[in-house]
């Protein structure tokens, strides 16, 4: 009996061991790559219209799509890259043109787009974002809002070299 | 029974299954969204309903429904729940085409797809060997043993499908609805013995 809870409290230990070393064997190259890039999100990229116009702000607004844009490995922000914005708002559906709008972010990587109040649709409070450029490699977004009766709705880009 | 009674039970029944679709006609979320998606959101808050007559019908809860005419009615539920199914997905699907495509290929990044989707096909496969148990040649105790496990994944499917989603339902009478399902079908199940070894068909 004490053999075997010898062996099995040695198994659990270099189990343990093997494990540490796995992960920081994982995590080790990551860190030296630094940030990583964000993958697209499931269903992301439905309903979107390519190209759609930079404007002032989406419809009537009343609600704030914010962000931040960064690239990849040192998270250097990201200026006058080009985001598009759509959702189910009060004012549309997700197919509807006058739901999409894009915006630039400033100096420091930050966007922001005002746009009608998201309603839940397909389920979800939710909203849709895509960077679509040369420059980086393509990714679609898709965050969830906590409540419907939120004001506002974040999500952060950080982006590959394409 | 007393006609009395029978009128408490059918009242009660139609409250169970009105109320639900009182509250979601109030809902404001219709406000922002079109006809087809209107219709889509309500064929399924219909079939879910329909879902809590369809064990009330066999385990012979109905007043003047019984034996051969609650089965009668049974099937034709069966076959209304099969085709707001279909207005479901089809208006839906016109509604938004990829998000449709994402729940039946169960890629959808809603965790509520997946339970609808394998609740519809519950119901097809329930519908078809229905309509072709006679000519599949299908024993009595084989049907009851497919027939009561689709059931189980139809209600199971649908009503986890209806709880997690946020639209038009309204939340308390959604999930009144739903409990109820799942009480009523629990009982004509334990009540029927449909799982126990050696039940005899009916």
């Amino acid at each position: 009996m004490t053999s075997a809870m010898l062996s099995r409290r040695s198994l659990i230990a270099s189990v343990g061991a093997v494990a540490a070393t796995g992960l920081s064997g994982i995590i080790v190259p990551a860190q030296a790559k630094g940030l990583a890039p964000t993958p697209s999100m499931r269903g992301g990229s439905n309903n979107y219209r390519p190209g759609a116009p930079i404007v002032e702000r989406i419809g009537n607004g009343g609600f704030w799509m914010t962000g931040t844009v960064r690239r990849a490995g040192d998270g250097a922000p990201l200026g006058g890259q080009r985001i598009q914005i759509w959702a189910h708002t009060t004012e549309g559906h997700e197919r509807d043109p006058h739901s999409h709008g894009a915006t630039l972010t400033d100096a420091n990587g930050n966007f922001r787009l005002e746009m009608p109040q998201i309603v839940p649709a397909f389920g979800q409070p939710h909203g849709h974002l895509a960077y679509d450029s040369d420059e980086f490699e393509t990714v679609f977004l898709r965050p969830i809002m906590r409540s419907s009766k939120d004001k506002t709705l974040e999500a952060h880009f950080v982006l590959q070299a394409a | 029974m007393s006609n009395s009674r029978a009128g408490l039970i059918w009242a009660a029944v139609a409250i169970a299954i009105l109320v639900p679709l009182i509250a979601a006609a109030a809902s404001p979320l219709l406000a922002w969204r079109e006809p087809i998606y209107i219709a889509a959101g309500f064929a399924g808050i219909i079939a879910l309903g329909l879902l809590l007559l369809q064990p009330l019908l066999i385990g012979g809860f109905l007043p003047g429904l019984s034996g051969l005419s609650a089965r009668r009615v049974h099937r034709w539920i069966g076959a209304i729940v099969v085709l707001a199914v279909i207005v479901h997905v089809v208006a839906l699907w016109i509604t938004s085409p990829p998000d449709v495509i994402d729940a039946l290929l169960f890629v959808s990044p809603t965790p509520f797809s997946v339970w609808g989707v394998l609740a519809m096909w519950a119901v097809f496969a329930a519908a078809f060997l229905a309509a072709f148990r006679k000519r599949l040649g299908i024993r009595p105790r084989t049907w009851r043993l497919l027939h009561t496990s689709l059931a189980a994944v139809i209600v199971t499917g649908t009503v986890v499908h209806a709880a997690l989603i946020e639209g038009t339902m309204e939340t308390v009478t959604k999930l009144a609805l739903c409990s109820l399902v799942i009480v009523v079908t629990i009982k004509v199940f334990v009540d029927l013995r449909v799982w126990a070894r050696g039940a005899a068909s009916r």
